[in-house]
């Protein structure tokens, strides 16, 4: 296997890492204002409170390993995309100062104003995100330079906009079996198992008309089950994960629940990764425009120096997420002098 | 309509600048909180963990806001200079990513053990959290510094035609050419590199000492936990003169470097125009005296840069001489300020006390200018090219006596930006950034005018020591109900 491939694997495993862990406490979000009193809303934030910053680091990790390995493709997808970054940027602060500024003040009108600012933020968040992957997907005008020639209402269109509700769905799934996890048990627990049920029917609408539109409109999404046909064990995996977490849920499994959603969302991304192979940016305009693993890489002296940077880091990294949600299990409770 | 290459300009310097006032506020208290925790467990007083604990919720909103601005910065290459990404990528990319894999996960993690693990973890592991997250924000500093400094004084690359199926990449009948990475570690300390990080670090330290000082002497002149407060000033004090100090020792080998490596920089810092003896502001000769120990040598002026390739003038000069001023000012303010604290006077004196309280801002500011000045005297490159020199090291001039550079190294600015971002796009999200940043902001003072009134809280101290096992403690508690921003009261 050479670099090139390793390091697209290598994205790949970032970006899940992102997707899982990020994913729930974005969930966390989309179900805020389904609380009914401020101290489930407290409940919610504070069940995400030590971990989110920490998730969002995958992220940045993210691009920033695009960055090293493939500069071509991050040039053209954040020149490319540049309102839609700006705007995930807006949500991603302003989803910070929500979380950080809401219990600050007793008075019902400011924890009401950030409330809505937290769920919003964690929606368009997580609906952006799905149009990027959706965009991804279908693929967007590229010049020979593979510099962005479309315009921005090209980005959203129908098959982006579905792929960024299913994600916001599947988000919100991921976050209620969390949040069962983690907060105390009683009404308001029950009140969050019941949301999983209407979130999972939700996500599974979209998850079938998305696979259906898939084979449909993208031939190119599937053509490399040809040459790997194991990768067909991944989407049975898949479809047995998504069946798994009601399942679970019903038998009070919500560990098995929980890790279901996560084997759900990797294996997705692993699908996504299977339909863009080898290309990181596809030009719907003229597949000779492609960015690919090899056409947007860093020479391969740097691949390997930075090979090396992950080889030595990520064990590290791996390490350090461990002790903190391992520090920080158990469920949440609230204190009378907490805010 | 609207000039697309100005308008990035701008929202890269305002997001910048905005996000250094973050960083090397939680660089340098980071040092101040290592030392708290370290003292506690050495000395088991429970004025070293009452002081820890209030540092530690200030430090924590900082961070916080750091983290959110930064991932703009990340971003924002992308976005706005996409053919800097593709120009410097191989080279440029692979700092950003190692500061992403080495130091972010390290910060964030053991951050918030910091912050919501005091009634979780062992003082002791607490302690190693707070090694871990200073440790982390160095990390950070040296790979972005060392991204910077390669921008500055290029090294361990080769400008070399991208490559296609083996063969050179031809678009327009013309080969698209790029950096690469030639050798990892010249890449890594380059010509500025060492020069540049100490003299940033010793400001983030200058900044961390000033900002304790200045909350210190507040709660001085308000008769509010005098104790805390007396000692904390006095430790602030003792950290603030030294990196004073070492700002003015770095500063020297900085100015010599920069004279060296980017002689139109330099020349546009002392506004020295024409090529000969060098002056320092009135005196004549000063400036040759302290780069060459010689009133008479000669310094390179402005002339000798073609008119293209000169910096702006007033603001490079402005920005590097408020600074210098500043640094000076803060020597005499902390070297008069301990010898007061030797006299036994110190806390007396009211009016120097005041002046504590503010000079925080300037220590602010200081470190905004030095990379104001240095980032402005690197235009019109962004890359800046190195100099072509003789065998003997002398700088070549070409046949109309200006100064000849390494000129297929160099990347100009106006080159720069994303061939598909509008100047409408860009002049929408530096409204948007002007927006959602004075919310930051505003947000940022009022947590810290909240910590800051209500104070330290004296701790009880609970013994941890004899659990064996660092996170059997963290079992039987299972609390964490607190924000970023809110470090656990007792």
């Amino acid at each position: 296997m050479d670099l090139h491939a390793v390091w697209f694997i290598l994205l790949g495993a970032l970006l899940a890492g992102y997707a899982v862990l990020d994913g729930f406490d974005l969930g966390v979000g989309i179900l805020h204002l389904l609380a009914r009193t401020d101290r489930d809303r407290r409940l919610f934030m504070n069940a995400i409170g030590p971990i989110w910053d920490g998730n969002e680091v995958w992220l940045i990790t993210f691009g920033g390993a695009l960055f090293a390995a493939f500069p071509m493709a991050y040039a053209t997808i954040f020149s490319g995309f540049y309102v839609a970054f700006m705007t995930l940027l807006f949500a991603l602060i302003f989803r910070a100062v929500s979380i950080e500024f809401r219990s600050k003040m007793t008075s019902a009108a400011w924890r009401r104003g950030w409330d809505f600012g937290f769920f919003g933020s964690s929606l368009l968040a997580s609906f952006l995100f799905g149009v990027a992957v959706g965009n991804s997907m279908i693929g967007i005008a590229l010049d020979e330079r593979g510099v962005f020639i479309g315009r921005i209402v090209d980005l959203l269109n129908p098959y982006a906009l579905m792929a960024g509700l299913t994600v916001a769905c599947m988000f919100a799934m991921h976050g209620a079996i969390y949040l069962v996890l983690k907060i105390p048990r009683g009404e308001a627990q029950d009140r969050v198992r019941n949301w999983i049920w209407h979130t999972w029917g939700l996500f599974l609408v979209f998850y079938v008309l998305g696979s259906m539109y898939t084979l449909v409109a993208i031939p190119r999404a599937t053509a490399n089950f040809a040459e790997h046909p194991w990768a067909g064990a991944v989407v049975v995996l898949n479809v047995l994960a998504v069946a798994n977490i009601p399942r679970s849920v019903f038998r009070g499994k919500m560990l098995q629940a929980f890790i279901s959603s996560g084997v759900t969302i990797v294996a997705l991304v692993f699908l996504f990764g299977m339909a863009l192979w080898p290309n990181l940016v596809t030009a719907r305009n003229d597949p000779s425009h492609n960015l690919t693993i090899y056409s947007a890489a860093s020479s391969p002296k740097t691949l390997w120096i930075m090979f090396l940077v992950a080889v030595i880091g990520l064990p590290f990294v791996l390490t350090y997420t461990i002790v903190v949600y391992w520090t920080f299990r158990g469920r949440v409770e609230l204190r009378e002098h907490s805010y | 309509m609207f000039d697309v290459i100005f308008l990035s300009r701008l929202q890269f310097a305002f997001t910048i600048m905005f996000h250094y006032l973050f960083p090397p506020l939680t660089i340098g208290m980071g040092v101040v909180l290592v030392y708290l925790e370290g003292m506690f467990l050495l000395k088991r007083e429970t004025i070293y963990e009452t002081a820890a604990r209030f540092w530690t919720s200030v430090y924590a909103v900082t961070f916080a806001v750091g983290v959110a601005t930064g991932i703009v910065m990340e971003f924002e290459f992308g976005t706005n200079w996409a053919v800097y990404s593709r120009f410097v990528g191989d080279v440029f990319g692979s700092a950003l990513a190692a500061e992403g894999i080495f130091a972010f996960f390290l910060e964030s993690g053991f951050l918030a053990v910091l912050v919501f693990g005091w009634d979780r973890v062992t003082p002791r592991f607490h302690f190693l959290a707070t090694i871990m997250v200073s440790l982390g924000s160095m990390f950070s500093a040296i790979w972005i510094i060392v991204a910077n400094s390669w921008q500055q004084t290029p090294a361990g690359h080769q400008i070399t035609a991208v490559l296609r199926d083996g063969k050179p990449w031809i678009v327009n009948g013309a080969a698209v050419m790029r950096a690469e990475v030639v050798d990892f570690w010249s890449v890594v300390l380059n010509h500025s590199t060492i020069n540049r990080l100490t003299h940033t670090l010793i400001g983030a330290f200058l900044l961390g000492s000033f900002f304790v000082m200045s909350i210190s002497a507040y709660y001085l002149l308000r008769g509010r936990h005098e104790e805390f407060a007396r000692r904390s000033f006095s430790g602030g004090l003792l950290f603030g003169t030294l990196a004073s100090i070492a700002a003015l020792i770095s500063g020297d080998l900085n100015a010599r470097m920069v004279a060296a490596q980017q002689p139109a920089k330099f020349a546009a810092f002392e506004q020295h125009f024409t090529t000969g003896p060098g002056d320092l502001l009135f005196i004549p000769g000063g400036l040759s005296l302290l780069l060459y120990g010689d009133s008479r040598a000669e310094v390179m002026g402005l002339d000798r840069i073609r008119p293209e390739y000169r910096p702006p003038v007033m603001i490079s000069s402005l920005s590097f001489r408020l600074m210098a001023a500043l640094g000076m000012s803060f020597i005499a303010l902390t070297v008069f300020a301990c010898w007061l604290r030797w006299r036994g006077t110190l806390f007396d004196k009211r009016w120097l006390l005041w002046i504590f309280v503010f000079a925080v801002a300037g220590a602010v500011a200081a470190n905004e200018l030095g990379w104001a000045a240095a980032e402005v005297g690197r235009q019109p490159w962004i890359v800046h090219p190195n100099v072509v020199r003789d065998t003997s090291g002398r700088p070549v001039l070409d046949t109309e006596g200006f100064l000849r550079y390494r000129m297929e190294e160099g990347l100009l600015t106006r080159n720069a930006v994303s061939e598909s971002v509008g100047g409408g796009e860009v002049l929408g999200s530096l409204l948007m950034f002007g927006f959602i940043y004075a919310l930051l902001f505003w947000v940022w003072i009022y947590v810290l005018n909240d910590k800051i009134a209500k104070g330290p809280h004296p701790v009880q101290i609970l013994d941890h020591t004899t659990a064996q096992n660092v996170l059997a403690s963290a079992a039987g508690r299972t609390l964490h109900e607190e924000s970023m921003s809110e470090a656990k009261e007792p």
